[in-house]
Parts: structure tokens; C-alpha cells; sequence
């Protein structure tokens, strides 16, 4: 029995204008926090944190691999920081691999992850659970 | 005569999970043992290897299956036979590259595409190439689709489209901008899946359609709305990743929103379970018929628990443990390759309508292979319920120690990682020497 697929054209139609509207909006808009744009050595960090698979060990905002810790907010945590993260990056612990970054690539990870730390909080401790289902979250700029 | 172009989709498509599954194993002892193999395998080598190979068994299986489908099945003469060989010299030239890449460290690549970005380019020209070939195919041939050639088509082209998006990072506009950049990254990502299970999905309504002979399961206005909400949730639903991103809130409201349409999808299948088991008639394809049996458990599984963490407020604890492995393995494993195992028994039956595949091994083989993925998910669910509960209820004690202490579920999750890669070798083993006799020059 054949279909008749005019009515299914139109809906794909309405569909695609819809999402295409959609993408438009979600590419253009602005972050819901005001943070500065990733600076060039945070731009090399970034970099080194792809070319080096991090993210296969670590996540940010809970999203990566779950060998290793969360980094969202290691730059900012009280008991680790900047000096903390850059002793981890060549000391090969556990399944970490045994990196050999130099100063300057140091600094860049550093950097980028400190640019990470500032765009918000995870885990986030501040949540208020409503009655919808909803989680409102406490954000940085709040 | 057909072209051998759909069987080399899916003996590449085999290779590949096979490959990927001893990646994975691999992979997965360094939970076990951290520290054993890392200066040779770092855990970090072993992943995009594992992911790669994997998501290729599926997109090349489906892939072959589509092309099977038209040309063996529905005897559709192709639109451009050179178009096809040409789609598949590319994926494969592509996919030894890739993995020539990833050998020699060459990933500046993120998450799933680790390899350097410019070979997504062949990846994006093998995509046109069976777009190109699909479409023209069946608009020669056919007029009023059925729901399945229009999932294909929807595939296809989304897959185009968010492959091209998981790669707008390589532009400042995205990049500089870390929360916007990330979250396109996850949206890609989500509906790279939404695409592929466009695909899957319309191969088993496919396959349903053949095996109860009964075309309405394809043509009637209910499989069409489910297309349509299944598509809805591909456009709207990916946010569900990144509730605890900060993006702009309405994205997020019109995700949660969009994720719970899907509790229909699960009303419907509880409604139609006895109806649509019964009807079939499995005489002529036992093994298909029990794969898409099993297809149907774990849909059922794993969209409750769906459905549970796309609720923000569970979400919340969820997010970020291996409950969302628990679940990305229950639905890759559990319903995309079971479906695909259901379409590749229909193909073997179609070839060879002699060949009993209904075997004691085999038979064996699909209920180890049900049992050990269900232990196998429940193993990461248990570390993900542990991980959340360090997270946010404890809140105390170093990550090596939450790790060590997890250790037993790592060990189980090791174990019946093997039971699937045996299980699943032993039923794929005879389908695969059928498959390569098909190959040999003269047949
Ligand atoms: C093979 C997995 C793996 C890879 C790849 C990896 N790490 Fe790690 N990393 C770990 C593990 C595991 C720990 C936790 C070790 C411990 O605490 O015992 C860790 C810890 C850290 C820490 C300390 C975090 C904390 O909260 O204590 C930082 C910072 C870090 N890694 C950064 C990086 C960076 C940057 C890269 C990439 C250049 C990287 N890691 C690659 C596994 C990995």
C-alpha cells in the first residue's frame, strides 16, 4: 500500500525551518555567563588537552572519560591550584601517562584550565531540586 | 548479477567489531590494574581505537545492510553502482588512516574524532556519495515510502550535518568561547547517535516488515509519528547532556521538555508487546526473529532509563558516573547491535536460503550474550550509583581512594566484557566465513 507522502513533506518541511531557526539562535546567542574569550595560550593549553587525550581520562563538567578526576574546578579548588596541577601534568601517576611537558606547555594547560574554571561549577553543590523536575543552579554570576 | 559492494560493507563492518571489542577489553583492564601496560598502551591510546572501531561496526554494518536492503531485497537497480564501490574505498581508505593516526599520536582531534580534522573531509565525501546514490535510487523507483526508506534518508543527511557541526570547534567564532563551543560539541555528538539510531532503527522496522510479511508495520500513521518524534527529540533533545553546563536556560527547558515526549514511545511499546510478538512469523528466520526479540528487551530497559536521567533532577546525581556508560553501552550494544545481528542473519538468509543458522553454538552464543551484557551494564551501574554517592552524599576521602574501592565492579565489568566478546564472536563466526565465501572471485 503506497503512502501518500505529501503531508510528510510538509511536516519535514516545518521541521527543518524550525531547527534551522533553532541552530541559528543556539550558535549566535551569547554564554549565559560573561566570561572573557579564551585567551591564545589558553587556545595552546586547549590544544595540548586535545592532542594529548585528556579528555579520554578526564571530563570536564562531568563529560569525558571517568578514569580520572573531573577538572572543571581544579584550578580554583582550595587544596590543589595552579602548582598543584602543573606537579601532576610530568609525575605519571597511577594510569596517567608520564608526560613531558615543558614551562611553556605547562603554563598554556594551566591557563586553559583556569579559563574552564572561571565559566562555572561542577560538581555543583548549589542546586535546589523543584517540584517539576527542575534543578536551578547556583551559577558565578549569581 | 548484484554487486559485491553491501558484502564488503559488512565484512569490514565484522572486522571492525571484533577489532574493537579486543580494544576495548584491553582498555578496560587498566581499570583493574592502572599501571599495568600504561608506558606501552596508556588507557588514553586504547579509547579513540575502541570508540572508532566500534561506531564503524555499526555505520558500516548499517550502511551494508541499507545497500543490501535495496539492491538484493527490493531489486532496485542502484543509482550509480561506481558511486557505491567509490563510498566504500573512500571509508576504508579513511578508516586505515585514522587508525595509521592514532598509532603515531596524531589526535589533535576531540572526543570520538580524535584523528587530525581534515580527514573528516573523505568521511563528509563518502556520506554525499550514498546520499547522492539514495536518494536517487528511490526516487526512480518508488513513490510513497514507507517510514523505514525515509529514517534511512533522515540518516543520512543529519549524519552529514553533525558531522560537519562536531567540527565547527575549528573555528575561533565557537572556540574562543568555552561554554558555547562545548556545548555544539555535545549537541554534535548527541545527535551523531540520534543519526546512526536513524538508520538502525528504520533496518529493524525493516526487518519487521519482512519477517511478519505484513508492510503496515511500515506504511501506518502510528510508525509515522513515531518517526517524527523520534526526529523532534534528534533536533531538541541533545541538551540533556549538558543540563549542568551553563547555557542559556531555555535551551535546556525545551530539551527536558522534548527528552519526556519519550515516555510515549514507552507507553506504546508496554501496549504493543503481546501484539507485536505474536504476529510474527519465524519459521524462515529463527535468528533474526530473536535478535529483534532481544531488541525490544533492551529498548525497554534502557529507555526507562533514559527517560529516568533526562529528568534534571536525577540527571543531577547521575550525570558524570558510569551510570551513562551503563546506559551508552545498553543501547550501542544492546539494541544497535542486536538489530544489526538481526539484519545480518536476514541478509545470510536471503543468500543462502539452504543454510540453517539456527545452531546449537549460535543459539548458545545469543543467550550468553544477552546474559553477560545484562551483568555487564549492571557492573557499571553499581560503580556510577558508588561514584554519585562519593559525589554528593559522602563528599569526602581522595579520587584514588573512590577508585580503589570500586575495584570489584571494575573486575566484573572486565569479566563479562570477555563473555560478550565470546559470545558475540561465536554467533557472528559462521555469518562471517558465509559472508567472505560471497567474496570470492567467481561467485
Ligand atoms: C590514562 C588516563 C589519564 C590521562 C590520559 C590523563 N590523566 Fe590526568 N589523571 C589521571 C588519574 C587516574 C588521576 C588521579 C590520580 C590520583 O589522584 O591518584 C589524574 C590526575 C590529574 C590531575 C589532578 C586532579 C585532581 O583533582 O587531583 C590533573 C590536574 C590532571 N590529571 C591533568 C591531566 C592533563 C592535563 C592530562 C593531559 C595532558 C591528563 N591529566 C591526562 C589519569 C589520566
Amino acid at each position: 500500500m503506497p503512502v501518500n507522502s505529501k503531508p510528510y513533506l510538509y511536516a519535514i518541511a516545518f521541521l527543518l525551518v524550525t531547527f534551522g531557526l533553532y541552530n541559528y539562535v543556539v550558535y549566535t546567542t551569547e554564554s549565559y555567563i560573561a566570561v572573557e574569550k579564551l585567551s591564545p595560550q589558553a587556545v595552546k593549553g586547549q590544544q595540548l588537552f586535545q592532542s594529548n587525550r585528556c579528555w579520554s581520562c578526564h571530563q570536564l563538567y562531568g563529560l569525558g572519560g571517568y578514569l580520572g578526576p573531573d577538572l572543571t574546578n581544579v584550578f580554583s579548588d582550595e587544596k590543589k591550584g595552579p602548582l598543584y596541577i602543573k606537579a601532576f601534568l610530568n609525575s605519571g601517576v597511577k594510569s596517567m601517562p608520564q608526560f613531558n611537558f615543558n614551562e611553556e606547555e605547562k603554563e598554556a594547560i594551566v591557563a586553559y584550565l583556569k579559563q574552564v574554571d572561571e565559566t562555572g561549577i561542577y560538581p555543583n553543590y548549589d542546586a535546589k531540586i523543584e517540584a517539576t523536575g527542575w534543578v536551578k543552579l547556583k551559577y558565578r554570576n549569581e | 548479477m548484484n554487486s559485491k559492494m553491501p558484502i564488503y560493507f559488512l565484512v569490514f563492518a565484522i572486522i571492525s567489531l571484533v577489532l574493537g571489542m579486543c580494544f576495548g577489553m584491553t582498555a578496560s583492564f587498566q581499570y583493574v590494574m592502572p599501571e599495568f601496560l600504561k608506558d606501552y598502551f596508556p588507557f588514553s591510546k586504547l579509547r579513540p581505537f575502541h570508540a572508532t572501531s566500534v561506531i564503524a561496526w555499526i555505520i558500516l554494518a548499517a550502511t551494508g545492510s541499507i545497500y543490501f536492503f535495496l539492491t538484493y531485497v527490493e531489486k532496485f537497480k542502484l543509482f550509480s553502482p561506481v558511486l557505491g564501490k567509490l563510498h566504500f574505498i573512500i571509508f576504508l581508505l579513511t578508516g586505515t588512516a585514522i587508525y595509521y593516526s592514532y598509532t603515531f599520536d596524531y589526535t589533535e582531534g576531540r572526543e570520538y574524532f580524535a584523528f587530525p580534522s581534515f580527514l573528516m573531509i573523505p568521511i563528509l565525501i563518502g556520506w554525499i556519495l550514498f546520499g547522492i546514490n539514495y536518494f536517487k535510487t528511490l526516487y526512480q523507483n518508488m513513490r510513497g515510502w514507507p517510514v523505514y526508506y525515509w529514517m534511512w534518508g533522515t540518516g543520512i543527511a543529519f549524519m552529514t550535518y553533525h558531522l560537519m557541526e562536531a567540527h565547527f570547534w575549528l573555528f575561533d567564532f565557537f572556540r574562543l568561547d568555552f561554554i558555547k563551543d562545548f556545548s555544539v560539541q555535545w549537541k554534535s555528538t548527541g545527535s551523531f547517535t540520534g543519526s546512526w539510531n536513524m538508520l538502525v532503527y528504520g533496518i529493524s522496522i525493516y526487518l519487521m516488515s519482512k519477517i511478519k510479511s505484513d508492510t503496515n508495520v511500515a506504511t501506518n500513521k502510528v510508525a509515522f509519528f513515531f518517526y517524527f518524534l523520534g526526529l523532534t527529540n534528534l533536533m531538541f533533545g541533545w541538551a540533556h547532556h549538558t543540563y549542568l553546563v551553563p547555557t542559556q536556560p531555555w535551551i535546556r527547558y525545551v530539551a527536558y521538555g522534548i527528552s519526556m515526549t519519550e515516555w510515549i514511545v514507552l507507553a506504546s511499546i508496554i501496549y504493543n508487546w503481546k501484539r507485536s510478538v505474536l504476529k510474527v512469523e519465524k519459521e524462515n528466520h529463527p535468528m533474526a526473529y530473536r535478535f529483534l526479540l532481544a531488541t525490544d528487551l533492551w529498548v525497554f530497559l534502557n529507555i526507562i532509563l533514559a527517560l529516568l536521567f533526562s529528568i534534571p533532577a536525577i540527571n543531577y546525581f547521575t550525570h558524570g558516573t558510569h551510570i551513562t556508560v551503563a546506559h551508552s553501552m545498553g543501547t550501542t550494544i544492546g539494541i544497535n547491535t542486536t538489530i544489526l545481528f538481526s539484519a545480518l542473519f536476514f541478509i545470510i538468509h536471503h543468500l543462502y536460503p539452504q543454510y540453517n543458522t539456527d545452531r546449537k553454538w549460535v543459539k548458545r552464543g545469543f543467550i550468553a550474550f544477552n546474559i553477560s551484557l545484562f551483568l555487564f551494564c549492571a557492573s557499571l551501574f553499581a560503580a556510577g550509583v558508588k561514584r554519585s554517592y562519593w559525589m554528593y552524599v559522602t563528599k569526602v576521602g581522595a579520587f584514588s581512594e573512590m577508585e580503589e574501592s570500586m575495584v570489584i565492579y571494575y573486575i566484573s565489568f572486565f569479566i563479562f566484557g570477555i563473555g560478550i566478546f565470546i559470545s558475540l564472536v561465536t554467533v557472528v563466526f559462521p555469518i562471517f566465513k558465509m559472508l567472505l565465501l560471497k567474496l570470492k572471485p567467481g561467485k
